[in-house]
């Protein structure tokens, strides 16, 4: 296996490629930004059952191999690994450059900070809004340059419900994830009728190693992340704008949205 | 991927006695730090073993649901690395379009790999194929003293004892598997009808000879006259056609729980009956099947369970000799008797081939699994009865389905338990082993 390299380390190749077959025009390429995420890798597995060339990025190289050989071994013609860390805004425009051919571009990394620790540790703070909102308006904003100059692209923005209103319990969070979904949605409206697409979505609890510690209750808000990649898929094939997933978030948080503030913020949720 | 696959690890909504994990180790942490801190663990597939064999009430179950990457799959040679916790499902969906099979499979593909090795699961051909764990190549298994890599030739005692080890030696963080070549996805399936156990050991030998497959149906609500009637599904892979996964929703759905009362012997009775007639009239067909509906017709009914209401139901599964078919007589005639009859009878003639697995639950024999509404005592007594029967006859009791099972029989019913005890863990344990390890 050719050697994956992290981007920082100069004198080293980005990139690593294996692959089933050989270039074949017809078939389709995806960047996941993130694909060492439960979420990621759902997306990746079904695009691989497709056949889809993969352009995979992660910062931890020994889970990027896990997810690669996953990957091929479920049928995708080519898979590109490139070890990165997207905190690291310096390469960006490396990891742009590389990955900006591609037919789709769906950012699913993040963290969930602590929030109580957030409260009075104001460099937790702003590592989780450096992730969380600006690496990857880095990312965006260069990825939609480049998509807008050849008039063709999709970008595929995991947001969360947490970014629609703000509260106590996860607002660091929710802040840079509710400023990502303006971020996103500023860029679908710039966009429009250039033939690039920008599709935000907003998952509500998915059952993953960010969620490992609470405790999944009430069960019937609680979902893999496959049924949320299906639901993204289906979503980015119908043209979509924004998704709410599963479809009942959209109701819950219409309700939420409408309680004034006045009794909200006397509120535990 | 699998809509079905909704319903584990989150609450799983297949049974509700099943704690939370005390943790879901992702992939790739192939190392010894995914064993908790707690004194007592076990490895936790997807809990589809009936009984308390997949619970660890007094310690941590290790989720193995992230556990589920493909390491390697050898198209030409049929030869598939994976890790545990990838549900047959989902291999399913990968290796039949690829024109390969698994070698063995159980009757619900809801089940993991890491589950299969455990249970040593058998399938509709063990008296041709022996059971899934005569297709390991090799594992690795993560327990207390560290990492070891396991097969006939390597630690081959250890593989032994943790092929049909119930998650007890340490648990598998990886396999490598045999695959079985098919040329098509569908079976060929005939249907023929027996109406006595006498019948049904007479055809069942000659059946073998031509078929890959085969599994009976068994009335078990019929009355004196019919005792013993039933229907043989028997199959082989067809030998050409297309490769196709298939169905991937379950088709139809029980929404809610019924009420206990639903399943009475009056509606058992009619169910059986209906079953048994519309089989019938496919008696001497050839039909052509895709392999999913042949296989695994309860995974199309999602949450099928809740036919037995909210207090579920105890599954009960047993061998006897060959010798002893008087023996499977008196069984059915007690259940008869009793009025509980089973909603799913299944028998099985199992061959010779021998597991490596110590404590592997297959061996030579009739096999019969049953299933009974939970009736609190009236059921226990009823499986204690049978339980004492299949003891006398010189059978075995199956550890994946059973909840009642006592020390002595245990011992009775596995002859390498004591080899088998040197490899176990210390920190792993079941509800089962605290059970019968008397
Ligand atoms: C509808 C239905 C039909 C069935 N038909 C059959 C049949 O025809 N033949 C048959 O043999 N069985 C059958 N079964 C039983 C089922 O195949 C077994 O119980 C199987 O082992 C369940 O697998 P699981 O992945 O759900 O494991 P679980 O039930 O979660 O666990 C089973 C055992 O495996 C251990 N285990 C799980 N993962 C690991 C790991 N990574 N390392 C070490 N140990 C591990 C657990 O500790 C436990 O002891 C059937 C079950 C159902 C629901
Ligand atoms: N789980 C939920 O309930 C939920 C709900 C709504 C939205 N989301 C969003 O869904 C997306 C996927 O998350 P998930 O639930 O699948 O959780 P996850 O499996 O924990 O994935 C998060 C991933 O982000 C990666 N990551 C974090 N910071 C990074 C950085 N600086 N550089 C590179 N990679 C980084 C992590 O990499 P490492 O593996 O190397 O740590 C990890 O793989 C996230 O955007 C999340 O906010 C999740």
């Amino acid at each position: 296996m050719a050697n994956k390299q992290a981007p920082n380390s100069d004198d080293k190749q980005l990139v690593s490629d294996t692959g089933n077959t050989n270039e074949q025009s017809n078939i389709k390429s995806a960047a996941i930004l993130g694909a060492s995420s439960a979420l990621g890798q759902a997306i990746a597995r079904q695009l691989a059952e497709q056949g889809h060339t993969l352009y995979l990025a992660a910062r931890d190289e020994v889970k990027l191999d896990t997810v690669e050989k996953d990957l091929l071994a479920r049928g995708a013609s080519k898979v590109i690994s490139l070890v990165t860390d997207f905190d690291d805004i310096g390469r960006h425009d490396e990891l742009v450059k590389v990955i900006a051919c591609v037919d789709s571009v769906y950012t699913v990394y993040g963290t969930l900070p602590d929030q109580t620790l957030c409260e009075n540790n104001w460099d937790a703070t702003m590592a989780a809004l450096q992730t969380n909102f600006i690496s990857t308006v880095s990312l965006l904003g260069r990825l939609a340059y480049e998509f807008e100059s050849r008039g063709r692209g999709t970008l595929i923005v995991v947001s969360s419900v947490a970014g629609d209103r703000g509260r106590k319990s996860n607002y660091v969070y929710g802040s840079a994830k509710g400023a990502l979904s303006i971020f996103s949605a500023g860029l679908r409206n710039r966009l429009a009728g250039t033939g690039v697409h920008v599709l935000t979505v907003k998952p509500g609890f998915i059952d993953t190693p960010m969620t490992q510690h609470l405790e999944k209750k009430p069960a019937v808000l609680w979902v893999n992340a496959d049924k949320v990649a299906t639901d993204i898929l289906k979503a980015e094939a119908a043209g979509k704008n924004s998704l709410y997933t599963p479809w009942f978030w959209r109701y819950i948080l219409l309700i939420i949205s409408h309680i004034p503030e006045f009794i909200f913020k006397r509120l535990s949720l | 991927m699998q809509p079905e696959q909704a319903q584990r690890a989150i609450v799983p909504g297949w049974r509700n006695d099943i704690q939370f994990p005390g943790a879901s180790p992702s992939s790739k942490s192939t190392d010894t730090t995914m064993l908790t801190e707690a004194t007592s663990v076990l490895p936790f597939g997807n809990g589809r073993s009936y009984g308390d064999s997949c619970l660890n009430s007094d310690g941590d179950l290790i989720d193995t649901c992230r556990l589920d990457n493909i390491i390697a799959f050898d198209r030409i040679n049929g030869v598939l690395t994976v890790e545990p916790g990838v549900a047959f499902s989902d291999l399913l969906q990968i290796i039949v379009p690829a024109g390969w099979f698994l070698p063995v499979t159980p009757g619900t593909s809801q089940i993991t790999v890491g589950g299969a090795i455990a249970n040593d699961v058998h399938g509709k051909n063990h008296y041709r194929d022996g059971t899934f764990g005569c297709f390991v190549v090799n594992l690795t298994l993560a327990n207390s003293t560290g990492l070891h890599v396991c097969s006939l030739s390597e630690n081959a005692e250890l593989f032994r004892a943790t092929i049909g080890g119930l998650g007890l030696t340490g648990i598998i963080t990886s396999a490598t598997i045999n695959l079985m070549r098919i040329h098509s996805s569908d079976m060929n399936v005939e249907t023929q009808v027996f109406n006595s156990l006498d019948e049904f050991a007479e055809i069942s030998r000659p059946l073998h000879e031509s078929y890959q497959y085969a599994v009976a149906w068994l009335d078990c609500t019929a009355n004196a006259k019919s005792l013993g009637r039933g229907v043989f599904l028997n199959a082989n892979h067809a030998d050409n056609g297309t490769l196709q996964y298939g169905s991937k929703h379950p088709g139809l759905n029980v929404p809610v729980n019924f009420p206990s009362r639903t399943l009475n012997h009056f509606s058992i009775k009619a169910f059986n009956q209906l079953y048994f007639y519309m089989q019938r009239r496919n008696v001497g067909k050839q039909l052509q099947k895709h392999y999913h509906s042949y296989f695994y017709p309860l995974d199309a009914i999602g949450q099928w369970h809740r036919i037995y209401g909210s207090k579920g139901f105890y599954q009960y599964q047993f061998i006897v000799p060959l010798t002893e078919i008087s023996t499977m007589k008196k069984i059915l005639t007690v259940i008869v008797e009793s009025g509980m009859g089973s909603f799913l009878a299944v028998l099985k003639e199992f061959g010779k081939v021998s597991s490596p697995g110590m404590l592997s639950f297959p061996r030579e024999g009739y096999c019969l699994a049953l299933d009974f509404a939970n009736r609190a005592e009236k059921t226990e007594q009823l499986i204690a009865r049978i339980d004492g029967m299949v003891a006398n006859a010189g059978g075995a009791a199956y550890p994946a389905k059973d909840r009642l099972m006592s020390a002595t029989s245990f011992e009775q019913y596995f002859p390498q338990l004591n080899e088998f005890k040197q490899h176990v863990d210390p920190r792993f344990a079941s509800d089962f082993w605290r059970r019968v390890n008397g």
